[in-house]
Formats: C-alpha cells, structure tokens, sequence
C-alpha cells in the first residue's frame, strides 16, 4: 500500500496528435498537481502515444487527476499503475569528472551499479545507466565526491507485470475494436 | 444543420466570410450581435433556455477573443455551446498574420475540447463530434476554428462517413454496482435529518420526476443551488429554497444540522459550502454527479456514485423505503418562522422601494411563469430569493463565473430559443452597461423581451462587500448611468422609469401587455443590502441577517 504522499505513477494512452501534450500538461497546471515527470513515447500501436507521468500527489487528489484525464477527448485509457504491481524505470546520463588517476576507481563504482560507461574524454566519463530512482540516487551520491558535471535524465517509464497487464491490454483492446476512420488535424 | 441547428448569433469579419456566403443559401436564422462576448451568452442562453446546443460564430482574432467570457462561462456552469470561429489560411497560421490570434490555446483551459481544422475534408466529421461533445456527459462549451482556405475548399460530403469517433464520445463509464446502491439506501434509510441539495446537473439530465419522487417518498427537504433553482417546484411542501451565501437561514441551518446530504448534480462551490472544515459536520454525504472528477473534490464524501442522474436516481428511487420525518420538518418550520420576522416584505412601509419588491412583485405579476434571465450581482440574489420559480429551466443565470452583462444577451438567445415563452431580464445598473449595445440586436431581430434594471446607482454587491469588511470605504462602487428610459427609447424600443412601490404593478402590467420589448428602470433604494449572508470563507451558520423589526437598531448579529 502506498502512504498518501506517494508519488503516483498514471500510465496515460493517448491519440498522437498535435496539442495532446499541451492539453494534458495545461491540465496538471490548471488544477494546481506538481508533474515529477513525464514521458511520452511510440506505442506497438500506430497512432497512439503512451505517457507515464508521475505527480505528487495524496491519495484523493490522485483518483481526480485519473478522473480528468479521462474527460480529456484524445485520452484513451488512464491507468494508475502506484505500488507494487509494475515495474518503474529511469535512464540517466551522468557525466562526472575523471582524469586520468581517478577513471579507474569511477569505472569500478560504474560496474557496481552496472553502468556502461558511454564516452571517454580526458578530463571526464559519460556513464549510463536505468534503473529505479534509488538506485540512480545512489549512483549520484557516490559519483559526486568525483565533480558531477552534468545530469541528464529521461523521467520515469512504468509497466504493469503480468497477469495483470493482460487485463488491461484487453481492455484496451475492446477499445480499439471500434472502428476509427477519422484524424484530426489538431 | 443536420444537426438540428435553426439558429446562430454571429458577427461576421475576413476569416469567416467564406462561411457566412454559404450560410446564405440554407434555412438558418443569423442574429447579428454588437459584440461576439454578446454572441456567445446569446448561445448559452439558448441552451439553457431549451437544452438545445447553442451556436455563435465569430471572425479571427479579435472576433475569437471576444469569445472568451462567454465561453467561460458556459464552462463553468456546464452549458452545451458551439462556438465557431474563423482562422487565417492554414499556411499563415503561426506568422502573426493579420487578425491571427492562438484561439484554440488561448481557450484550452475553457472548453471541454476545442478543434483547429486545417482541411475542408475534416469540417463536417468535426462539426458533427463538436455537437457531440458538446451535449454528451457533462455538458460544455466546445470551439472548432476553422482556417479559410478549409472554409473556401469544397469537398464531397457524406453525413454517415463524418460519424463521430466514437473513442471520443463515449458514454459515461461507471454504472453503479449493488454494493454501491445498498450503501446509498442504508444512509438514506438511517437518516433522520436528511437534506437533498439539488444542483444544475438535475436539469441538464431532466432527473426533476426522480428528485420529487425521492424526495416525497422518503420525506426529505430538499434545498437548491442557485443553479438547481427550478429543479423542484418552489411552492412544494418540501421545498427549502437556495442555499448557501445568500440562502435563506433556515436553509443553512438544517444543513448544518442534518445528519445526512444527497448531493445531486452539485459541486460543492465555497458560495455553497462556506468554511468547508465547518461544513454539515455532523452528515454523512452521498454525492451523485456524471462527472467523477467531482466526486470528493471539495467535501470528502461516504458513497460518491458516478452517472447521469436520470439513471443512477432511477435505480436507487424504487428501493428507497417510503417515510416521513415530521420531527426533522418541524424543526426546519420553526427555523422558517424567525426568518419571517426579519423578512424586507414583512417591514414597515416606509415609503422605499425596494429591489426585493420588485422580485416579489415582478413573480406575483408574471405568476412565477416568466423565463428570469439575471445578471450578476445583488439583483441576482433578490431574485434567487422572492422569485419562485416553479418549473425547470426558467432562471438563467451566471453562477460559477459570475460573468456581469451576462443578462441582456442570455435573455435574447432564451427568447429565440422559446419564442412563446415571457422573457424577463433582471440586471443592475453595472452589468447591464457591459452589454446594452445588444438593445440594437434586439431592436434589429424585433424581439420581445422585458427588460428591469434594479438602478441603485452603486455596483451594489462590491459596495455591500465594502460595508461589511471594509469599514464602507466605497472604492469605485458609485457608479454614473444615464437615462436608461432615453437610451432604450433611442433604440426605439417603449420604457418607463419607477420610484416607488405603488408603480411597480403598473408598470410591469403595461409592459407586459405591450408586444415588443420594453424597459423599466426601477430607481430603488440606493443603499440595500442582500441578507442573509455568510462572508466568504466563513461557517455557513455564521450568517450575517438582516436586523429584525422588533430590534431594528439592534447590531447585525454576526
């Protein structure tokens, strides 16, 4: 069970239009929610974008946020996917200075947390890795006495596990047996 | 037109001249506006008026922002309208072209959804789910902009291909499950001091038959939201009145007394609730609405059920237990009396007149049948209080926006939607200079609609407000008006001028029996104040009243 200050994790479908983006993110800002992240990326469907996004939330406002997404036209499915039943990742590219004396000790502390190391420079290592935000804090935590030089990070993707999953994909399903001849130009 | 539509309100420029041209060669009445926030209260008024989705066209740019007021009012309180606009040439958009404005980001926030179509071939399935949209769930405004080379192109047309996608206009998803019925039905049938507050959503479902029959089955009062007015008949045993920061006190009272709340179609407004921690603290709370994101938005509740009204009342009605609650009734008629006591109709005649007589006057003389289109203001709230309205949809009135100089034009779109019906505007002498040019549309159309300004000389809501908190301290609240009786006589239209009680009748009675619109400028005492009144933020028991007659110079009791 989550306690009420949990962030909460809203796996979003969306139709690939135009100004969907704008609509959901107004929608956040509109009602006053503090998005953590959001992502947004292809499905294995044509035409349909999927978003994870994660706010910080209590419970109740947790449960309007998914009942406002669903007002929204181009939202198809809205999913709050919080707690132990999925899967959350992040990927973080961490560059961190390192010369020629410390690169090796940074290269180990990488292998500890099976980060790849993607570029070598003179003066400095780009390392990635994913995982869940533990873990990439403690990846920072013990690169930081190094010099960490820039972070960048692609916010959270989540997915359900299982059985579970399948449930929802059927449901998503029944949604996409209806016939749908129309686009939009929005 | 397929879909129903008999009527626009409209105000034509360059971007939307290509449609207005083809307008022309089909049976549809265009009512030219003054201004386009004009054309879009026309529209909601229509709506309201008759549950017809309203129509308001517009040019780009300054025609499209014009829009905007009416447009969020129509989404605060649910209103079904379509606005359309036009937009520069699809290979302009975004190079500050002229008259080029961001109108579908611009409303974004303000409609239930908004469309930018670029290709002819796209209008006509857009127009069609904007219809939809529109109507369906919670009812809202909708915005298409169109670009004029969409307009200019023509392409073939086949009404059943340009269906709407049905993905986006889905019915509601929840239907309530029997847990959650035998819930509601052991709190209504454990309560002994319930209370149905009735809102807006009532009417937009047509669920009246269904509250009645709730609320005389099981014995329950049933107080109304300023928008819920006409939900239940007025002159019904049951029936309590408005409630909230100029409801009646007895209505606030057994609120804040009972033991349970059946929230139908509300939103719990803080003009509703007041001090939401302080608010019916002894209640359980069963809250029905179709839109779920309400349900536990400001007031926690016990069982939220999500659904249209006509639908989930009508599964939950039949197994309600038929009851009385003589003890909870009477309690709520001994409240009523000391009501009474402090009552303007029931003070002295001083020789004043009034705005409250006018209400009352004004609901004796058109037998509570009028159509009653307000304005926002103090008016607004004599008018919710001494005009009983009887059946749905006779009080049109801005509430979640609280949009001044919405009258004037609400009441002409009302009109040409119920052309039988008696029209009455209500406005103050503020609001009703905010849109006064629209008594040219009136005039242009050769309407018929009556027209009181409650003419106090101050903005008189603001000014209460300065009295209360701000040690009448009268910040830009006087306020300059001029003849009202000329302006609507140099538009040609008929108008008398009241000042005192006795003139009141007459003059309502000669502009009733006069074809044609006409205006009367009720010159009322300057200084009134709307009672009662919970400050904003305040316990909603903690209700400033109107001193009573036995104790007139008594301090007002806070």
């Amino acid at each position: 069970m989550t306690t009420p200050r949990d962030p909460h994790v809203f796996v979003v479908d969306v139709e690939d239009e135009p100004g969907v983006l704008t609509r959901v993110s107004s929608l956040f800002r509109r009602r006053g929610f503090n998005i953590v992240s959001l992502t947004v990326g292809a499905t294995e469907r044509p035409g349909i974008s999927r978003m994870t996004i994660v706010v910080d939330a209590p419970d109740v406002a947790a449960r309007r946020i998914e009942a406002h997404l669903w007002k929204l036209v181009n939202v198809i499915r809205v999913e709050d996917v919080t707690g132990g039943a999925s899967v959350r990742r992040e990927l973080v590219m961490v560059k961190v200075s390192a010369d020629a004396e410390a690169r090796t000790h940074v290269m180990k502390l990488a292998e500890v947390f099976r980060a790849r190391v993607i570029d070598v420079a003179p003066e400095s290592l780009i390392l990635e890795t994913t995982g869940t935000s533990d873990k990439i804090a403690g990846l920072l935590d013990v690169l930081r006495p190094f010099g960490v030089l820039e972070v960048a990070r692609s916010g959270h993707v989540a997915m359900v596990r299982g059985a579970q999953a399948g449930q929802a994909r059927a449901a998503v399903d029944d949604t996409d047996a209806v016939p749908d001849n129309v686009s939009y130009s929005v | 037109m397929r879909e129903g539509v008999t009527d626009i309100f409209g105000y034509p420029g360059g971007a939307i001249l290509p449609a207005y041209d083809a307008m022309l060669d089909f049976p549809i009445r265009h009512i030219l506006v003054r201004h386009e926030q004009g054309a879009t209260h026309m529209a909601d008024g229509y709506a309201r008026a008759s549950g017809r989705v309203g129509v308001a066209i517009a040019t780009s740019g300054p025609g499209a922002t014009n829009m905007v007021t009416g447009i969020a009012t129509a989404m605060m309180d649910s209103s079904p309208i379509v606005c359309i606009t036009g937009q520069v040439g699809s290979r302009l958009i975004g190079s500050d072209a002229f008259q080029e404005t961001d109108i579908t980001g611009i409303t974004l926030p303000i409609t239930k959804h908004n469309y930018l179509v670029t290709r002819p071939d796209d209008v006509a399935k857009t127009v069609r789910e904007a219809f939809a949209v529109a109507t369906q769930g919670r009812p809202g405004p909708v915005l298409i902009d169109i670009t004029k080379d969409a307009q200019q192109a023509s392409c073939e047309f086949e009404w059943e291909k340009a269906a709407p996608n049905p993905r986006h206009v889905g019915v509601p998803r929840a239907a309530i499950s029997d847990t959650e019925r035998r819930q509601a039905l052991e709190l209504i049938h454990d309560a002994k001091r319930p209370v149905i507050l009735a809102g807006h959503g009532i009417l937009l479902s047509g669920a009246m038959p269904f509250v009645r029959e709730l609320a005389e089955r099981a014995g329950i009062p049933v107080a109304m939201t300023l928008l819920g007015i006409g939900a239940f008949p007025a002159s019904h045993p049951l029936n309590l009145g408005m409630m909230g920061m100029h409801g009646e006190a007895w209505v606030n009272t057994a609120i804040q007394e009972a033991d349970l709340l059946i929230a139908l179609g509300m939103r719990f407004d803080d003009r509703v609730t007041g001090n939401v921690r302080t608010y019916a603290r002894q209640a359980k709370k069963i809250h029905i609405d179709i839109d779920a994101a309400e349900i536990g938005k400001i007031v926690a509740v016990d069982v939220g059920l999500v659904g249209d009204l006509c639908d989930v009342l009508g599964a939950l009605v039949p197994g309600v237990e038929p009851g009385r609650r003589d003890e909870w009734i009477a309690r709520i008629d001994t409240l009523k009396g000391d009501s009474a006591v402090r009552d303007i109709q029931n003070l002295p005649d001083h020789g004043h007149l009034y705005a409250a007589h006018v209400m009352k006057d004004l609901w004796h003389a058109t037998n509570g049948r009028a159509v009653v289109v307000t304005d926002v203001g103090q008016h607004q709230m004599w008018e919710a209080q001494y005009y009983h309205h009887e059946s749905p949809r006779t009080l049109i009135t801005s509430g979640g926006l609280g949009t001044m100089g919405f009258a004037l034009p609400a009441a002409i779109g009302a009109k040409v939607s119920r052309p039988d019906a008696e029209v009455w505007t209500i406005a103050g002498d503020g609001g009703f200079q905010m849109t006064m040019a629209e008594l040219a549309t009136i005039k242009q159309e050769n309407l018929d609609v009556k027209i009181a300004v409650i003419n106090n000389g101050y903005l008189g809501m603001v000014r209460q407000w300065q009295e209360f908190f701000y040690e009448r301290r009268y910040a830009a609240t006087p306020l300059l008006s001029p003849d009202f009786a000329k302006v609507a006589e140099a538009y040609g239209l008929r108008a008398f001028t009241v000042k005192t009680r006795g003139d009141v009748i007459p003059a309502i009675e000669a502009a009733r029996s006069h074809q044609g619109t006409v205006l009367i400028d009720f010159q009322v005492e300057q200084e009134d104040t709307v009672y009662p009144m919970v400050p904003a933020g305040a316990d909603l028991h903690a209700m400033i009243r109107r001193p009573s007659a036995i104790a007139e110079t008594a301090m007002e009791e806070v």
